[in-house]
């Protein structure tokens, strides 16, 4: 199902006489109240805020324009060496690409056992997966903590990794098996017809077709692990080892008057999500979709 | 014999899934409750020991916060869902509709789900204090929202409205674009306008993701505990804490886990308890 493709009723006879213009809408009022008035409305609320951060972030110190000009790097100068941004950037990457690769190959193998085969408990592995969802993270703080520390883990970015594939495991399985089903089985079959194993049908025939699948699952995974606070709070307390939430949610609470800062810490922590972003959103709706309606 | 390895392969597949769910998710939870009923405190450790119902006890008579954090977090749910339904339905109906520029639209109002619940605060925070807002070009004299009773839940509600819409309209945006388009147009062969063919085609339709985005959406925000922690703290005089949110507090500032780990009981089963009346009373997935 292309998603862009979208059937307008009551729209298409109209091209005639001059098949080089766009048949013009009826009640062009309705539609501008209807339509651009409250989209345009509602892109000054999404966009103003972030327009506010990126004038702090450019704006010298004392300054009040609200167009920054000309604009200033020395806030993220002071974010990147003198608070530290650079090792807390360092470790969120680090984190976020291992939980990504872990969801992502973890996934690929449930989402596959799930759309491929019926075997005795695949129903309670749904349901378990589904259960997962009502479980809060904020609740589970203590226990694992108890767990991390038995494993040594405490003030390791080993324990980020792992909590965080793990909450994001369940929905990836789930939207993977959707991305897998989709694919038909006969493509694989006749490779296997063909003399592969099923391991070599699987790469050379299924992954090719599940790029928009791992593209979704991975950011999904990525953005979920770069964005997570608690955990990173909880379970480690040496600034070598934060991550980028938790060193803004301090210069949040320290350095609440240098405005500057606070904003250029919050660009830092916002590039590689809206970066992501950009390449996954295409996906997004089409990849909740496939989740939602084949799994 | 190879018909037994061919019937391994899904259990093998699954099983690092099925381990690390074992021990993170699940254990955790029991570990939860065995906590629960126990003294544990990590800067008393000369108290530990079996402490029988005393933390539950303690929770329902002792505690005004737990009462407090409850009503507050029923407060913040019901809100905030009902305005994020309201406008992520409007928005994904707007950009569902074809006209130029409609994908980069739909980046930029979706943009903001990307966006974590601490950074979500640092922006907010340039917005509201005194002396940096857009108040001041709006003509408003500026106050400290965050800071005043009468203003900090609308000035909160408002700030997880900007990240928790997008996702809202996401999903609904997801389940319109499942609804054939003949039935809409069989419908305005009938006659039906605008209003008609929206009651009668699309939120019929609709039902299934409206009821999986509120559930999901509403224990979404049940737990949701980032934005509140680094906005508010809880805050002012405690009337913005929820029951998580209590939880954390008392995991990270206190480390009474013991006592945390009974709020954790009180707090699941309350959710249980309302999405499976949801889910009964909204009748999810049946046939009409």
């Amino acid at each position: 199902m292309s998603t862009d493709v979208v059937i307008r009723p009551g729209r298409a006879h109209v091209a005639g006489d001059r098949p080089h213009r766009r048949p013009r809408p009826k009640r062009d009022r309705g539609r501008v109240l209807r339509l651009y008035v409250p989209l345009g409305l509602y892109l000054v609320f999404t966009l103003v805020p972030f327009y506010w951060m990126l004038v702090f972030a450019v704006r010298p110190s004392g300054s009040t324009t609200p167009v920054p000009w000309p604009i200033t790097f020395e806030h993220f100068e002071t974010v990147w060496n003198d608070i530290g941004y650079a090792v807390f950037f360092r470790n969120s990457v680090i984190v976020g690409v291992w939980s990504l690769l872990a969801t992502t190959v973890l996934a690929v193998m449930g989402g596959y056992a799930l759309s491929r085969f019926r075997f005795r408990g695949r129903t309670l592995f749904m349901v378990v997966l589904l259960c997962t969802q009502f479980i809060p993270g904020a609740m589970l703080l203590i226990p694992l903590f108890t767990i991390f520390k038995t494993l040594g883990l405490i003030n390791n970015l080993g324990s980020l990794i792992v909590a965080d594939t793990v909450f994001n495991l369940p929905l990836s399985v789930i939207l993977m098996s959707g991305f897998i089903a989709a694919v038909p089985f006969t493509v694989e079959e006749a490779a296997m017809v063909d003399g592969c194993t099923r391991l070599r049908a699987f790469l050379a025939v299924v992954l090719p077709q599940l790029r928009p699948g791992l593209i979704a699952v991975g950011s999904f995974a990525f953005i979920h692990t770069w964005n997570n606070f608690l955990f990173a709070l909880m379970f480690v307390s040496r600034q070598d080892s934060f991550t980028i939430p938790v060193g803004l949610s301090y210069t949040i609470g320290e350095y609440s008057a240098d405005f500057g800062a606070l904003a250029a810490g919050g660009v830092v922590a916002a590039v590689p999500v809206v970066c992501v972003f950009a390449v996954v959103q295409r996906y997004l709706v089409h990849g909740i979709s496939a989740g939602a309606v084949k799994g | 014999m190879a018909s037994l390895r061919r019937r391994a392969v899904p259990y093998l597949l699954i099983s690092p899934t099925v381990a690390l769910i074992a021990a993170f998710l699940v254990y955790p939870i029991g570990s939860v409750a065995y906590y629960s009923l126990q003294n544990r405190n990590l800067t008393r450790p000369w108290a530990d020991g079996f402490a029988g119902l005393e933390n539950f006890r303690r929770m329902l008579v002792e505690d005004e916060l737990f009462w407090q954090s409850l009503g507050f977090t029923a407060k913040w749910v019901v809100a905030e869902i009902g305005l994020q339904l309201l406008l992520g339905l409007a928005l994904a109906l707007i950009v569902n509709e074809s006209f130029i520029g409609r994908g980069l639209a739909r980046s930029l109002v979706f943009s903001p789900w990307a966006v974590s619940g601490v950074l979500t605060t640092g922006i907010w925070i340039l917005l509201y204090t005194p002396g940096t807002g857009v108040l001041r070009f709006l003509g408003q004299p500026e106050t400290a929202v965050l800071g005043n009773l009468d203003t900090v839940f609308p000035a909160v509600v408002v700030t997880e409205l900007w990240r928790g819409v997008p996702f809202f309209a996401i999903l609904l945006l997801a389940g319109l674009q499942g609804i054939p388009g003949e039935l809409y147009e069989a419908a305005a062969v009938d006659g039906a306008g605008r209003v008609r063919r929206f009651r009668h085609v699309t939120l019929p339709h609709l039902r299934d993701a409206i009821v999986l985005a509120t559930l999901l959406r509403s224990v979404w925000e049940f737990n949701n505990v980032d934005l509140l922690y680094t906005l508010t703290g809880g805050g002012p005089a405690q009337v913005t804490t929820t029951l998580p949110l209590y939880v954390a507090q008392r995991a990270i500032d206190s480390k009474d886990f013991g006592y945390g780990s009974a709020l954790t009981m009180a707090g699941f089963v309350i959710l249980l308890f309302f999405s499976l009346l949801y889910l009964r009373l909204s009748r999810f997935g049946e046939d009409r």
